[in-house]
């Protein structure tokens, strides 16, 4: 393709330029009068290839896209010299042309002539981002406001440096021709351009943005983006959170290319780092986030209110002034949205639907540790969930989840939750804990403002699983938490109620047996003969057998790694011995938590208290019946001999 | 179906008013504005009794030559009021009731954002769209 610089002015010998470097040029020339003009946004490309003969490139953005070559501005002013311009008066595409190929030329390391350019070059190398994004900012800046996007240009500049720099490493794909060793890395960046021009109007923001962000990004390749995305951002950490998010909000807006939708799409690690913040604000991933602590939250965004209002409108499918996870992603990501400066959607788009969101990353991390520790907890550890059950209920705050930092803990703590039908304040503060999933399958039907109604079946139903075998400590509940909490600090009334033994052995079949009222029955039956305490003995040994669980495992879930690996010490019958012993260790981590432990323990006492006395009266009466079935036995029996001569006569 | 829309809070000073355009907009406010004394009479002559037995929905506050004027109150002593054109006869007690409940569920989601301050102006995207397919049935 010949561009006669005769055309236009006489300005130089004819330029050869191969058909690569017409579109380069061509493109260069467009962003620069485009910009110059105040960036008409559709499409510049277009714009280019219908007429560019017309337009002219500013001063401005072409002295800016020079000084990004890089060069000595000796040189740039021989260039500009030559290319006519000067003497010209403006930037004609011709004029433009020359001098792009002679900052090839110059690049390339051969003088400033116009005898360079007549020789096949490659194509001018820019760190043209930094300088469009500068411009593209600034046009974005006089719109969305400052303040926003200064500091973010910062940021930018640095994360883009680093990123031209790995890109350059990077680069895949070239030109046809490139002979030379740094990788020709701005083809690549302009093919692109108009490849993400396309898709840039179909994005509903701001179109001078989005240019300025593909430049921005363009070097980055899809696999590369998280790479280099990585080293770029570690500035960035040191300042908001938020910026961070931008950068990588905007170099994944890159990645996806062919949604329209994409400003809206959340990507793997912007998910992650949502679900850190969520887990910063809310360790319970499958719990919600109340409304005053993401006000608070979302507030450092530095967005006015009503903006913010709005993205919470957006974001609450259920509008129950809670955020889950999902919602929780969405609203971040519109606000991140919104910082880059795309304007707010009319309605919440699809990609960030919380349906869409747990179908997408069903099994990604906030879920899969959780679930993978349910299915693990579930047929055990369901004392220590009690105990911690407990003692949750006794501080009586569902903020308090949190206590349990582990994700498994966190597992086990759902577990007890379900588990436990009996007490309703349990129940209030698992609702909230009970899965996300079934939170939100729940809370989509009808408009539930409560937790409690929608999560009830759930757990009421996962918690008939649990206390079914009748091996299973699972029976225990709270009270045999609570026992193992006396066991641990060995109160009198236990011992005294029960008469029995030292009372560690004896203290978890209490709660036990008083839940499984009809199995202690017919334990009774056939086992018991006096002393409830008998029985109580079998049976604690009995369950504390099979599980190698002392009682007084995790009195809290902190403790539950040490007390396991106690545990796995301890035989059942050494649980006495061995149970000062492991309280011990936690005597003194625990002392924070005393208080809770007390009013644990206080609330135990009573109800084994309650339990004690209902078995005793069961017992008795059990024993009556017993008499009484003997007594009858007996009159049978004499009956039958009395009767028996005579037939056998 | 309406031609004004609006919600009054306890203290009686308008959280969200909005009219038909095309009218004049002084006379809805006008005429809300002396509705809420009926509002208040009908209130405290039923609000002798439990809260509990005291219906939301209030019916017909008064009509004139040209329009009907609703009312509702929430337990928490927020109004909505509601004026429709006298010459809509199609539109049955059934119909304004589940409009002034639509209204209310609407009103429920505006104060579960956290960002809204009770009392203030409602600025709701979302309570704007109800509020405008309740009002554009008109045309």
């Amino acid at each position: 393709m010949e561009v006669a610089a005769g055309g236009g002015c006489g300005a130089g010998p004819p330029l050869l330029l191969s058909e690569s470097e017409q579109q380069c040029y061509s493109e260069l020339f467009a962003r620069c009068a485009g910009a110059a003009s105040g960036g008409p946004g559709p499409g510049p490309p277009e714009a280019t290839r219908v007429a560019p003969s017309t337009a002219t490139a500013a001063a401005g953005p072409v002295a800016d896209l020079f000084r990004a070559s890089q060069l000595p501005p000796e040189t740039l002013h021989q260039i500009t010299e030559l290319c006519g311009a000067k003497r010209v008066g403006y930037f004609g595409p011709t004029q433009f042309y020359v001098a792009l190929k002679l900052i090839a030329a110059a690049q390339s390391g051969l003088p400033v002539r116009t005898e360079s350019i007549k020789c096949e070059l490659p194509l001018p190398r820019f760190v043209m981002s930094k300088s469009d994004a500068e411009i593209r900012f600034g046009n974005a800046a006089e719109l969305h406001g400052k303040k926003i996007q200064i500091p973010y240009l910062t940021t930018e500049k640095n994360s883009l440096k680093r990123m031209d720099d790995e890109d350059k490493q990077q680069e895949t794909q070239s030109p046809t021709m490139s002979p030379l060793a740094s990788p020709p890395s701005s083809p690549p960046h302009y093919q692109r351009v108009s490849l993400s021009h396309g898709y840039s109007k179909l994005r509903s923001g701001t179109e001078q943005m989005q240019p300025a962000s593909y430049e921005a990004r363009q070097p980055i390749g899809q696999p590369e983006g998280s790479s280099s995305e990585g080293p770029g951002s570690k500035p960035l950490r040191r300042q908001a959170s938020l910026i961070r998010s931008f950068s990588v909000e905007r170099e994944l807006q890159d990645n996806s290319t062919n949604y329209p939708d994409e400003p809206w799409r959340i990507t793997e690690e912007q998910r992650e780092y949502y679900v850190n913040q969520f887990r910063s604000l809310q360790p319970d991933p499958s719990s919600f986030i109340s409304g005053s602590v993401a006000k608070n939250f979302f507030t450092k965004s530095k967005l006015s209110i009503p903006e913010l209002s709005y993205i919470w409108e957006l974001s609450d499918a259920d509008c129950d002034g809670a955020l889950t996870l999902p919602e929780f992603c969405a609203a971040f990501h519109l606000i991140v949205a919104r910082k880059n400066g795309y304007p707010l959607p009319e309605g919440l788009p699809p990609t960030l639907q919380p349906e869409y969101l747990q179908a997408a990353f069903p099994k990604s991390k906030w879920e899969c540790a959780i679930f993978d520790s349910y299915s693990e907890s579930m047929p055990a550890n369901q004392q220590p969930c009690d105990l911690n059950r407990m003692e949750k209920t006794s501080v009586k705050d569902m903020a308090d989840f949190p206590v349990p930092t582990q994700d498994a803990t966190t597992g086990d703590d759902k577990q007890a939750l379900k588990s436990t039908i009996n007490e309703p304040l349990p129940k209030d503060t698992s609702e909230d804990t009970a899965t996300s999933k079934d939170c939100n399958s729940l809370k989509a039907r009808p408009r539930s403002r409560s937790y409690s109604s929608t999560s009830i079946e759930e757990t009421m139903k996962r918690g008939e699983d649990p206390p079914t075998p009748p091996p299973r400590p699972q029976k225990t509940h709270s009270r045999a938490s609570s026992l193992d909490l006396n066991k641990v600090f060995q109160p009198s009334v236990p011992a005294t109620n029960s008469g029995l033994l030292p009372p560690p052995p004896a203290l978890p079949p209490r709660p036990c047996q008083t839940q499984s009222e009809p199995v202690s029955e017919a334990d009774l039956h056939p086992q018991l003969n006096r002393a409830p305490s008998q029985a109580a003995e079998s049976s604690p040994a009995k369950k504390d057998a099979p599980h190698a669980q002392p009682p007084s495992k995790p009195i809290r879930r902190k403790f539950r790694t040490e007390n396991q690996t106690t545990e796995s010490q301890e035989p059942a019958a050494a649980v006495g011995g061995a149970a000062p012993t492991t309280m011990v260790k936690p005597h003194p981590t625990v002392q924070k938590q005393s208080s809770k432990q007390k009013k644990a323990i206080q609330t135990a006492i009573r109800k084994n208290k309650e339990a004690n006395a209902v078995l005793a009266r069961l017992n008795s009466e059990l024993q009556q019946q017993l008499k009484e079935v003997h007594q009858e036995r007996i009159a049978l029996e004499n009956q039958l001999e009395q009767l028996r001569p005579v037939t056998v006569l | 179906m309406a031609v004004c829309i609006a919600v009054i809070a306890k203290e009686n000073y308008p959280l969200y008013i909005r009219s038909t355009p095309t009218e004049d907009e002084l006379k809805f406010h006008y005429m809300v504005h002396t509705s809420l004394d009926v509002v208040d009479e009908k209130i405290s002559a039923m609000g002798k009794a439990l809260v509990d037995q005291r219906e939301l929905y209030l019916g017909l506050l008064y009509p004139t030559e040209d329009y009907k004027v609703y009312g509702y109150v929430t337990n928490s002593k927020v109004k909505f009021v509601m004026v429709v054109d006298s010459s809509n006869t199609a539109l049955r007690d059934n119909e304004i009731r589940s409009m002034f409940r639509k209204l209310h569920n609407s009103y429920t989601d505006v104060m579960c954002n956290p960002f809204y301050n009770p009392g203030d102006r409602i600025q709701s995207r979302a309570f704007d769209n109800m509020v405008t397919s309740m009002m554009i049935q008109v045309c």
